[in-house]
């Protein structure tokens, strides 16, 4: 039997609530700050009051939180590489932490197409992960569609920013 | 009065009221008022519109049921009977603010000549009176002033909150004659009702009727809520929950409020749809990022994986008879629209025109397959014969997205996106021969509208 019954939705939702104010990433993270270590001198946030490990970290050491995709693409660019290059060093200092990578789509799709597409966009940027040694059950993914937009314009400009994958650092 | 016209009205009164009484004390929980659809009309209507008078419903008797008066509900459901006319596109009622009331004498023995002095060619009378048992009996006729005959009557036996039932089944009768097409007023919607800045949408699972009365939320918000489809008997509503950060298909039961997964798996699944017998679930599932079609029992056990190749394969809709599912695939390129068997065999595809094809719905009717279609900037709502044939784009804006068929197959509800940093959706029909365009009343923006069936 593969259907578990859950219980009454009330209070499946009351419990979501609370989960969901400790794990909520941020939909906007803050932009990286210019001239910040790009996590190659090992500044782990160390002095700063910044805890190792956390979300601020990671993105303190990290060239990017993010990487862009194409119009209905998913492959992982040359610069997709160096982002996730940069993340997976920091993950690979921080082995305990496990990180929640979100795929995205621009509103110019339908919406379950979306879905689908944000899980091959966040599936590619874990497998280049993987790929770089971060042993992928530490990745969890999630797509978002387009249900979620950083940008909320409707041009050009907008939607390539929303064709994204984002990681974030799950918090404990 | 035809033999046939009595055999319905007594298994209409029978089957009526059980089903819906355990659902009335919620939605009397949070009652909406529905505004009428008629002064969102776009495009053109018909120029011969038949003129048809409904006057309020008389009242042998005024009593108070349930706290309901029997001659203010005598008006009220003759305004619902006209406004669902109205809707429809092809007639031109006189509502209850427009012809004088009738007494309880006329509504067997009307007086023509002056309903034909107003014009017009119909005139719906009926009455509302006191069971004796706590409920109400409505009676509906219809008559043709020109020829002084009768063409409906039917009576129903309701519980006193079902009394916009009564008045959606007398305007499906009148309907049903007048044009020769199968009923489909007295039917429900679910969709997900949208609130909240574009960047943090808030999506509600509600449900609510074809002319957006008894308004209904189901679920609080906290977990995005996506594409609900109800099943056929109208008990359960398959949807995607974001419940606990994952992407997964709930079956909701309505009168018991409560849910369970329709398969359980680490994979996100969404696109959940119903078999026409309601015994089966499609859904999509992806597997390391590649979404295939799995089709399962609704009351569990093991899923059937009915498309297998590296490209998205999404959606799906069964054909009438049950024998057929059509989905959208990109393993050529772009989205475009495919058929199957319901074992997953001889997939073919059938969208062949320009753009990207998405969200295939198979009419109730069989004969048509609704879609959106993308391209030239445009997101636009179309059908076409099941072999591809046949395309006609009924809708033309931004972003047109995700037919849903009218019981009858005559009517698509579709939503609408405005384009923008305040963009927002809301829920819109039209005919299917593209005229008739209206905007559903809703109490906040709306999105995905799932259509179900007439209701028995």
């Amino acid at each position: 039997m593969t259907i578990r019954k859950t219980t009454a939705m009330i209070a499946a939702i009351a419990m979501l609530a609370v989960g969901a104010c400790s794990k909520k990433a941020p939909e906007v993270l803050p932009p990286n700050p210019d001239g910040v270590d790009d996590g190659s001198g090992g500044n782990s946030g160390g002095g700063t009051g910044v805890i190792p490990g956390s979300q601020q970290d990671f993105l303190n050491n990290v060239s990017s939180d993010r990487i862009f995709f194409g119009f209905d693409q998913y492959n992982v660019d040359a610069e997709d590489q160096a982002t996730l290059a940069s993340q997976s060093q920091w993950l690979q200092r921080n082995p305990a932490v496990r990180v929640l990578l979100e795929g995205h789509a621009d509103e110019r799709g339908t919406r379950d197409y979306n879905l689908a597409l944000g899980e091959r966009r966040a599936n590619a940027a874990k497998n280049y992960l993987a790929s770089l040694g971060v042993d992928p059950s530490r990745i969890e993914v999630i797509s978002y569609g387009k249900e979620r937009p950083a940008e909320l314009g409707s041009n050009e400009e907008a939607y390539a920013k929303n064709r994204r994958a984002v990681t974030v650092v799950i918090q404990r | 009065m035809t033999k046939k016209t009595v055999l319905l009205a007594t298994a209409f009164s029978i089957s009526f009221a059980a089903p819906l009484a355990a659902q009335t004390p919620s939605e009397a929980s949070t009652p909406a008022p529905a505004p009428r659809l008629s002064e969102t009309v776009e495009g053109e209507l018909s120029q011969d519109r038949t003129v048809i008078a409904v006057p309020a419903l008389a009242t042998p008797a005024v009593t108070t049921v349930a706290g309901l008066r029997t001659d203010s509900l005598g008006r009220q459901i003759a305004e619902v009977i006209a406004a669902d006319l109205e809707r429809s596109g092809l007639y031109a009622p006189l509502g209850p603010g427009s012809v004088r009331a009738i007494t309880m004498n006329e509504v067997t023995a009307p007086r023509f000549a002056d309903w034909q002095a107003q014009d017009a060619e119909n005139v719906v009378h009926g009455f509302v009176r006191a069971s004796g048992t706590g409920g109400l009996v409505v009676g509906c006729y219809l008559y043709d002033t020109q020829l002084g005959s009768e063409l409906v009557r039917q009576g129903f036996e309701i519980q006193p909150g079902d009394w916009r039932r009564a008045a959606h089944k007398c305007a499906d009768a009148i309907y049903s004659r007048l044009s020769g097409e199968s009923p489909f007023f007295d039917s429900r919607v679910a969709y997900i009702a949208e609130s909240g800045p574009k960047g943090n949408r808030i999506k509600r699972l509600a449900i609510m009727d074809s002319d957006g009365g008894n308004h209904r939320f189901i679920t609080n918000g906290q977990a995005l809520a996506l594409s609900p489809r109800f099943s056929p008997d109208y008990k359960k509503i398959v949807y995607v929950s974001y419940l606990q950060d994952r992407v997964r298909v709930f079956i909701y039961d309505v009168d018991a409020g409560s849910q369970k997964l329709v398969t359980e798996s680490r994979n996100a699944t969404f696109a959940p749809r119903w078999s026409p017998d309601g015994t089966q679930i499609l859904f999509s599932m992806a597997v390391a990022g590649n979404t295939d079609i799995y089709r399962v029992s609704a009351s569990g056990g093991t899923p059937v994986r009915l498309t297998n190749n590296p490209g998205i394969d999404v959606g799906g809709s069964f054909s009438p008879d049950g024998k057929k599912i059509v989905f959208e695939s990109d393993r050529s390129g772009g989205q475009q629209i495919y058929t199957m068997n319901i074992d997953g065999s001889n997939q073919q595809r059938v969208s062949f025109g320009g753009g990207r094809y998405a969200t295939p719905e198979w009419s109730p009717r069989g004969d048509l397959i609704a879609f959106t279609k993308m391209g030239g900037g445009e997101f636009r709502v179309g059908v076409m014969t099941p072999s591809g044939g046949g395309e006609r784009l009924l809708t033309n804006d931004w972003q047109d997205e995700a037919p849903t068929w009218s019981p009858n197959g005559r009517v698509l509800q579709f939503f609408r996106t405005s384009r923008g940093r305040e963009g927002k959706s809301s829920l819109w029909q039209v005919d299917l021969t593209g005229v008739n365009m209206r905007r559903l009343p809703t109490p906040g923006d709306g999105s995905d509208p799932s259509w179900g069936p007439i209701r028995p």
